[in-house]
């Protein structure tokens, strides 16, 4: 007996000590994976290229070109990840795939929805090793990161006679001036409020300035409502109040450099992060926003704003995409109404100016012409007024599509978008991967009462740096 | 690897240890050499599979992942930018990853203190003739069957501002104690600490018990007609010969405290403001989340070399009387 237990202790021992081991190397199992397809796959798709490349000529209204000229002929597998893992977006891109697929027989499409903070994550993983043929691409200087593995194909021959329907936008899902993503829809980051809660406290007009909006706190606060829900816990939230302040009191050609020299150090950016302070001060957040995610659940903070339990959110457009599925009261989007960030006074930031994005899609070099035809048929003014009926995509990337926006609340946010001067992606999508982490992470640390506005703006500089 | 070696010299040492025992029955010598080339036949035969997994999967993952550690990368694109030991510099000097392995150690410092005599107890309870012994045992274990993402989901659920445990608190008039349990930066690690226990607990109790199963009766009967009360037979008697047990115990909550990642990731994402990062999450924070695989190898190359050091250390000042004096006697 005691041998027994002593021998399978041994064993348990050293299992122990292996399993620290494998967790020191659970990185370097997954990144070890080089490469190493990726150039015979390149050879393959110029070689295929030659002969698809009648399938950009066909016409721009968005009829896919005839079935069979796709990847020379041959049957292709293409596998699609995209995080509308709920209804609507999940049965209409669905369809997509298989309307797609009735069009071109030898392309098959195998969709993959996943949440979205899990899809992330996932994504930077299998860029490692083999990549999905489409995935969620949101531009910028995670798309520039993304670009350096080799596997995302540039995909610019195809998409030159089309591309210019889905406006000036485009220009995020390119680096260096080559398109290595489309866009399927634009965002736009503003105040969601409940207009029966602004109601009950008596609040006639959404605030426009800075002032009106402590004065509806307060209100609110004295209602017994809830007034702002954050979702603290997946710290971007945090980090739209800080960005837009920045948009406020920092001139567009400030905002431009820094970003681009990975400095946010200008003496406005203090400011911006001096006023987020006030805004904290007011205690406007929900009890624990520290620890509430963003779109998970109906305790999350798109949950509590669809479900009457917070008056305000600030958030994309995408919000009422979000909502749906977790709105016990099904008729919330009638109550729901949009306004601009307020206004900070003596800012000297540029009037119009917004803070958004857009959600996109890259291409594996797996059967690059495919994945542009797809994407293509996909942002085709008809899929896409299918997709905006089906309150799948908000604010469609195709700007013949935005007449099928038939709710007033979306059609106003479309008038916000379409007036802006100017829409600044969001700085963890414009900055690469590690710096605009550091920035997410010093806000969302500011949240918690803990550093100052200085820091918040050494933090890129310090995790450019490193 | 100093621990695969010596089990494979001591498994050695113990498969010839029967040969001797062979010729001394008088058998011809070269029927002793066919015997002994059976033996090394069948010891490769038996240890290849297993020595190429051990090499595939952890050997070789810990020499490439140290190999990382010295540049700066982000896992894409060729490694050319050798830092050195910036990235181990960087490391030790990061308030929050210091933070972090304060956190583990505060968690496995927890567990010795709190979860080990709660353990010792229950199991001692379930090991005693009370009605539905059977059903108890199994609501005690049952936490431990769930996956540790199911786990955690559930008190996401059951700790949210106002939800299950808020009301239970106030409903045995301790409304005055809830607070944000997953959102205040001081109590975020003691409510993982806590879901943690609940999930933990029933292993131990089970570990426990079996190692009671081991005590004979007459032992303790022995103490009673010496005059000992039930609690010296306890403490004179049972603890210490549980104490393999609890010793091996003690080694396997050290080192899942150090390596604590599933449910802090799922319940807080390591925050709020890093108040529950552990190694783990910091780990995958950087690494994965801010593609800085090269600063992520170092972060895991450290988590590795604590993680070995103390089993190392485990082993040679705890374990070891158990493992020698059972291993020594089974040979001869």
């Amino acid at each position: 007996m005691t041998s027994r237990t002593t021998r399978k202790s041994r064993h348990t021992a050293l299992g122990a000590v292996s399993l620290a081991a494998v967790a020191a190397l659970g990185l370097a199992a997954c990144s070890s994976n080089k490469p190493a397809a990726s150039t015979s796959n390149t050879s393959t798709a110029a070689s295929s290229s030659s002969s698809a490349s009648s399938a950009p000529s066909s016409p721009s209204s968005g009829s896919p070109a005839a079935g069979g000229e796709l990847n020379g002929g041959k049957d292709v597998t293409l596998t699609w990840w995209h995080n509308a893992n709920t209804d609507p977006g999940k049965s209409a891109f669905q369809k997509v795939a298989d309307d797609f697929h009735a069009a071109h027989p030898n392309v098959t499409i195998k969709v993959s929805p996943i949440q979205n903070e899990d899809i992330k994550t996932k994504i930077q993983v299998a860029l490692q090793g083999t990549p999905p043929d489409i995935f969620q691409q949101w531009g910028g200087g995670a798309l520039a990161t993304q670009v350096q593995s080799g596997k995302i194909a540039d995909i610019s021959q195809y998409t030159q006679s089309w591309i210019g329907d889905l406006g000036k936008g485009v220009a995020g899902w390119q680096v260096d001036g080559k398109q290595y993503g489309v866009p399927y829809d634009y965002h736009v980051v503003g105040f969601w409020y409940r207009t029966d809660l602004f109601q009950k406290a008596g609040i006639s007009a959404p605030p426009a300035t800075m002032d009106d909006l402590f004065a509806d706190i307060t209100k609110l606060k004295a209602a017994g409502i809830t007034p702002i829900a954050v979702g603290g816990k997946d710290k971007w939230p945090d980090a739209f109040y800080y960005e837009n302040f920045v948009l406020k009191e920092c001139p567009k050609a400030t905002v431009t450099s820094s970003l681009d020299a990975k400095k946010l150090d200008d003496p406005c950016f203090v400011k911006a992060g001096d006023d987020l302070k006030k805004l904290l001060d007011a205690k406007p957040f929900q009890n624990g926003f520290l620890g509430t995610p963003a779109q998970q659940g109906a305790g999350s903070s798109a949950g509590l704003v669809a479900n009457g339990k917070a008056a305000m959110e600030l958030q994309g457009d995408w919000e009422m995409a979000v909502m749906p599925s977790l709105a016990t009261d099904k008729d919330f989007a009638s109550k729901m109404g949009f306004f601009p960030f307020p206004s900070v006074a003596g800012g000297q930031g540029e009037p119009g100016a917004a803070l958004g994005g857009g959600d996109g899609f890259s291409c594996s070099t797996k059967a690059p012409d495919a994945c542009a035809a797809f994407l293509q048929y996909l942002t085709s003014a008809d899929i896409e007024s299918q997709l905006v009926k089906a309150t799948a995509v908000t604010i469609p990337s195709n700007g013949k599509a935005t007449d099928a926006i038939t709710d007033p609340t979306l059609k106003k946010v479309l008038a916000y978008l379409q007036g802006v001067s100017y829409n600044q992606l969001y700085f963890d999508q414009y900055l690469p991967t590690n710096v605009g982490n550091a920035v997410n992470d010093a806000v969302a640390n500011f949240f918690a009462g803990q550093g100052s506005s200085a820091d918040i703006a050494a933090a890129a500089g310090k995790a450019a740096s490193q | 690897m100093s621990v695969a070696s010596r089990v494979g010299s001591r498994q050695g040492r113990s498969l010839p240890g029967a040969a001797p025992s062979t010729t001394a029955r008088g058998r011809a010598g070269n029927a002793e050499a066919r015997s002994r080339t059976r033996q090394r036949l069948e010891l490769l035969l038996l240890l290849t599979p297993a020595v190429l997994l051990f090499v595939g999967f952890v050997l070789v993952p810990i020499v490439v992942a140290v190999y990382y550690s010295f540049y700066k990368w982000n896992g894409f694109g060729p490694l050319n930018d050798l830092v050195g030991f910036a990235n181990y510099r960087r490391a030790l000097s990061d308030t929050v990853f210091q933070h972090a392995i304060l956190h583990n150690v505060i968690i496995a410092v927890l567990s010795l203190v709190i979860q080990l005599p709660l353990s010792i107890g229950l199991a001692l309870l379930l090991n005693r003739n009370l009605r539905g012994r059977g059903f108890l045992r199994l609501v005690v274990f049952a936490p431990y069957v769930l996956s540790e993402a199911v786990t955690a989901v559930m008190w996401l659920m059951l700790l949210q501002p106002d939800g299950f445990v808020d009301h239970l608190f106030k409903a045995v008039g301790l409304g005055s104690l809830v607070t944000t349990w997953l959102a205040s930066t001081h109590v975020v690690l003691y409510t993982l600490f806590v879901v943690i226990t609940w999930k933990y607990i029933g292993f131990g109790i089970v570990l426990l018990l079996a190692g009671l199963q081991g005590i004979p009766g007459e032992l303790r009967e022995a103490a009673a007609l010496d005059g000992a009360t039930p609690w010296q037979a306890t403490r004179m008697v049972t603890i210490p010969l549980l104490g393999p047990t609890i010793r091996i115990w003690i080694f396997l909550s050290m080192i899942g405290s150090l390596q604590l990642f599933d449910m802090v990731w799922i319940m807080t994402l390591g925050g709020p403001a890093g108040a529950s990062t552990t190694m783990a999450t910091y780990l995958i924070d950087k690494g994965f989340q801010s593609y800085e695989f090269g600063y992520g190898s170092a972060v895991a190359v450290i988590l590795f070399i604590i993680c070995f050091v103390f089993a190392l250390l485990y082993q040679r000042f705890a374990l070891r009387r158990d493992t020698a004096g059972a291993l020594t006697r089974s040979v001869r």
